[in-house]
């Protein structure tokens, strides 16, 4: 034992007084679509996600495909408009948003509290439901008759001029957004209610922490969507006048409500990524996180003030100069406790004692992609560069490093270093590294043109451009395919695992969380015995894992 | 094979964000060698099975952490700061700039300049005079957007807005629409044609305008009926309209508003939102009868009841 195990158990887990997991508990398909299970519903939602994400996938390869010649010669314009809007709605509401909150949110929070399940089980599988029937209405959508108002729905192009299915897009929006808001609710109950004895606000995991975050934004941004469709909707079918000028409304309000929520809902697809961060981060390096409660207040700053920046969407829309000011400024106030983050995650690696196993080649490639991406945040938040940028491919390929270099690459570190306890099997690490590396490489070549394309001009949404925006494009095409192997990989070798992978102990990354304390996979009320936990989180010791990598030539203990 | 990485800089605001730029791509790279120098360090020095010390140290963690907050909140509010001067110039058009007007429709942008001269698609405009363009759209949102002047402007059905430039080099260059407004977003560009001052008024002359927009605006004026009250009338009193432009007209409500382009805009299409002291709410509104570019022609023949219009300084000036 060279790590200090923040629990008591009284007597050593022994295989054989948990005889079944989770998944062999019952394995009739009615026992996965009515589970309870916190577990069952993360894998539930695993799956959901995948398809969701696989069609949007496939979208965006339509769309790169498009544009590697300046000319629209492919698709027609209304094919190109709807497949982005495909592209950006079910990335954003039905795999960016539940990604690592309700698959691997709802996979270890209780385990990482040492709770038997969440606050409201049946609630649980309700998200999973009201998340799917909306996702279904969306598909539909999109593939009988197809949407082409962008995912952002501007009026009154949505409400009045549109011929698409706007109406069951914004439906299905809506219904899943009610599976957001109750996963919301059911974590910040649990983390408040269900905590083991011992497990203080302060000896919490700080992926606890990031997802407490998210839960607050997710249960007070996803209403204002909600209510922001609704009003679109009914202006689309009743013709009441709320946005449509021509029906004395305003078109602007429009953009205020929506980015109200929609620049918390960034937080929803980056505070998570930054949990998992800090888990991977710790443990792979053999060290406590450098200043946990800056790291965890931080979580708890860039959730509140991700409320108050919503303005700098609107740069140009012709909002108040005023408005445009004072936006810019808390944009950047908003970027600070973002980049303590990185500092401390930094700091982290000081003096420890470093495996570059690929849950850890995700996170370092968090660090590169986020922290670019965060760069050029500051970019945007100047507001007299915004101007030039603004619905540029500049702005494509700053959102892109957010929410793909950083919330992606965190949940597949995340689903690396779950896989595990999840399925109790390994996943083949020299594969694992090599698609990390994939993927960093096709990703930075993907969208890294794409900066010089938006300060050379070239608008996004745009079916055809101008030739000179070429050479970019084509780069940009070239990484995507790229970035196609490095997703599929993991998908073919994660499958593999499955049957073939060596089977995992409990606790193969010896790291100190609670979910690593119960068996792989673990017993379907998570603990045989209720942890006890005696002291803070990351327990980890640099000098020992030296130690014992010594020891062991081979070092495979930590992968 | 070309591999630009600027587009034309044909405008001083274009050389203000291209300095800002350079700023903040200085900045990044002192991030990047601050925060990505000790991570490769660390990750060389304190790899597993790599001979380093170890033992765990008590750093100053208040210290470190006040110091790595303060020192960006300093650089950001600077950024911020710099930011905003160069948006104060870009958002507020100077006095003395010649008028065009710009109307958006899906997917075209229609230009009409003050002499009558119209083109779609293009803008002529002399180089080194500062040009603010009004833009109005007919239908959806539409946005604007000249990348050589580092400039763009959203397009919003129901108000106008403004958008100014002083081109400085000769040259055609591109403009886009640049926010999302339905089937044929993409092909809604056309192109900025930069001329020398005498160039410009050779083609507005073989442009062979007929009347200009504030002569149109006259016509328009008496065929919806504006005449008819406004004009002299002893049976319904409504406020006369000369020299109205660019004063101040007090309210009913005991307000005061400037007689701009939004609000001669509001007074015809919503009559019934600002009503001068004095008046009664009699006239109907014109909300679905008048186009967008009726509108702006109304607008320019009201204008020019006023003395002080920019656009006779300018004829006056020639």
């Amino acid at each position: 034992m060279n790590t200090a195990m923040p629990i008591e158990s009284p007597e050593p887990l022994r295989e054989e007084r948990v005889p079944k997991n989770y998944i062999t508990e019952s394995r009739t398909l009615k026992s996965w679509l009515f589970t309870t299970d916190h577990k069952r519903i993360g894998i539930l939602y695993l799956f959901s996600i995948l398809f969701y994400f696989i069609i949007a996938a496939i979208a965006a390869a339509l769309m790169r495909m498009e544009l590697i010649t300046p000319a629209g010669d492919m698709v027609t314009s209304e094919t190109y408009n709807k497949l982005f809007t495909i592209h950006g709605t079910l990335m954003v509401w039905f795999f960016l948003i539940p990604s690592i909150p309700a698959v691997l949110g709802n996979f270890v929070l209780p385990m990482m509290l040492g709770a038997r399940d969440v606050a409201f089980p049946k609630l649980n599988l309700l998200s999973w439901y009201l998340f799917n029937a909306g996702g279904l209405l969306a598909v539909y959508a999109v593939t009988f008759g197809g949407v082409d108002t962008g995912w952002t729905f501007y009026t009154p192009y949505s409400s009045t001029f549109s011929n698409s299915h706007v109406v069951e897009m914004a439906a299905g929006v809506f219904v899943a957004g009610f599976g957001t808001i109750l996963t919301g609710l059911n974590f910040i109950i649990t983390t408040h209610k269900l905590r083991a004895p011992g497990m203080r606000w302060f000896r919490m995991p700080l992926f606890v922490w990031s997802l407490y975050s998210t839960s607050v934004i997710m249960i007070l941004a996803t209403p204002v969507l909600a209510m922001t469709l609704a009003l679109m909707s009914i202006e689309r079918i009743w013709g009441v006048g709320i946005f449509d000028p021509r029906l004395g409304g305003d078109p602007i309000l429009f953009q205020h409500l929506f980015w109200f929520y929609s620049h918390p809902a960034v937080y929803i697809m980056i505070l998570p990524g930054m949990g998992v961060m800090s888990e991977l981060v710790t443990c792979f390096s053999r060290k406590p996180i450098f200043g946990y409660h800056f790291v965890a207040f931080a979580s708890v700053a860039i959730a509140i003030m991700g409320f108050l920046v919503w303005g700098h969407h609107m740069f140009t829309s012709g909002q108040s100069i005023y408005a445009g000011l004072v936006f810019s400024f808390l944009s950047y106030m908003v970027a600070v406790p973002s980049a303590i983050k990185v500092f401390n995650w930094t700091m982290t690696l000081y003096r420890g004692s470093i495996s570059f196993a690929t849950p850890m080649l995700y996170a370092l490639g968090f660090m590169g992609l986020f922290t670019i991406g965060g760069l050029t945040g500051l970019y945007l938040a100047a507001v007299g560069f915004d101007v030039h940028v603004q619905d540029t491919y500049f702005i494509v390929a700053h959102f892109h490093y957010i929410m793909v270099g950083g919330m992606v690459t965190a949940f597949m570190g995340g689903l690396h270093y779950w896989w595990p306890k999840i399925t109790g099997r390994m996943y083949p690490e020299k594969l694992g590294q090599l698609a990390a590396l994939i993927m960093y490489l096709g990703f930075n070549l993907t969208f890294f043109p794409q900066f010089i394309l938006g300060y050379l001009g070239m608008p996004r949404r745009y079916h055809a451009y101008a030739p000179e925006f070429q050479i970019y494009n084509v780069m940009s095409s070239a990484g995507a395919s790229i970035l196609g192997v490095g997703y599929l990989l993991p998908l073919l070798y994660f499958l593999w695992s499955l049957k073939y992978g060596k089977k995992a102990p409990a606790n193969p990354w010896k790291a100190t969380g609670l979910e690593w304390q119960t068996p792989s996979p673990p017993p379907k009320h998570n603990f045989v015995e209720t942890p006890v936990v005696t002291g803070p989180p990351y327990q980890y010791s640099a000098e020992a894992a030296e130690a014992e990598f010594t020891a062991n030539e081979k070092g495979e203990a930590y992968g | 094979m070309k591999f630009p990485v600027f587009p034309p800089e044909a405008s001083e605001v274009a050389r203000h964000t291209d300095h800002l730029l350079f700023a903040l791509l200085t900045i990044s790279a002192i991030t990047m060698v601050v925060v990505f120098g000790p991570m490769i360090y660390f990750l060389f020095k304190y790899r597993r099975g790599n001979k380093a010390d170890r033992t765990p140290v008590e750093l100053p963690e208040m210290k470190i952490e006040i110091t790595w907050t303060v020192i960006p909140t300093i650089v950001f509010v600077g950024l911020f700061a710099w930011g905003a001067r160069v948006y104060w110039r870009i958002e507020r058009p100077p006095a003395d700039a010649m008028e065009i007007n710009v109307v958006g429709k899906q997917w075209m942008w229609k230009i009409e300049h003050p002499e009558g001269n119209r083109e779609i698609d293009e803008l002529h405009v002399p180089v080194g005079r500062n040009i603010k363009l009004t833009l109005a759209s007919q239908d959806v949102i539409h946005s604007f957007f000249l990348p050589a002047f580092r400039v763009k402007q959203d397009v919003v059905p129901g108000r106008y807005t403004t958008l100014w430039f002083r081109a400085d080099k000769i040259g055609t260059y591109h403009l886009f629409c640049s926010e999302y407004c339905g089937t044929h977003h993409s092909a809604m560009t056309g192109s900025v044609i930069v001329m020398p001052p005498e160039a410009y008024e050779q083609w507005l002359k073989q442009g062979a305008p007929g009347p200009s927009m504030a002569q149109e605006g006259e016509k328009l004026f008496r065929e919806y009926g504006c005449s008819g009250c406004h004009v002299n009338s002893t049976i319904v009193h409504a406020p006369p309209l000369n020299g109205l432009f660019g004063r101040t007209v007090p309210l009913q409500t005991g307000k005061f508003v400037t007689a701009d382009e939004a609000y001669l805009r509001d007074s015809i299409l919503i009559p019934s939102k600002d009503i001068v002291a004095g008046y009664t709410n009699d006239m109907p509104s014109f909300q679905g009868h008048v186009s967008e570019e009726d509108l702006l022609k109304l607008i320019a023949y009201i204008r020019s009841l006023s003395d002080t219009t920019p656009q006779q300084e300018g004829a006056e000036a020639k």
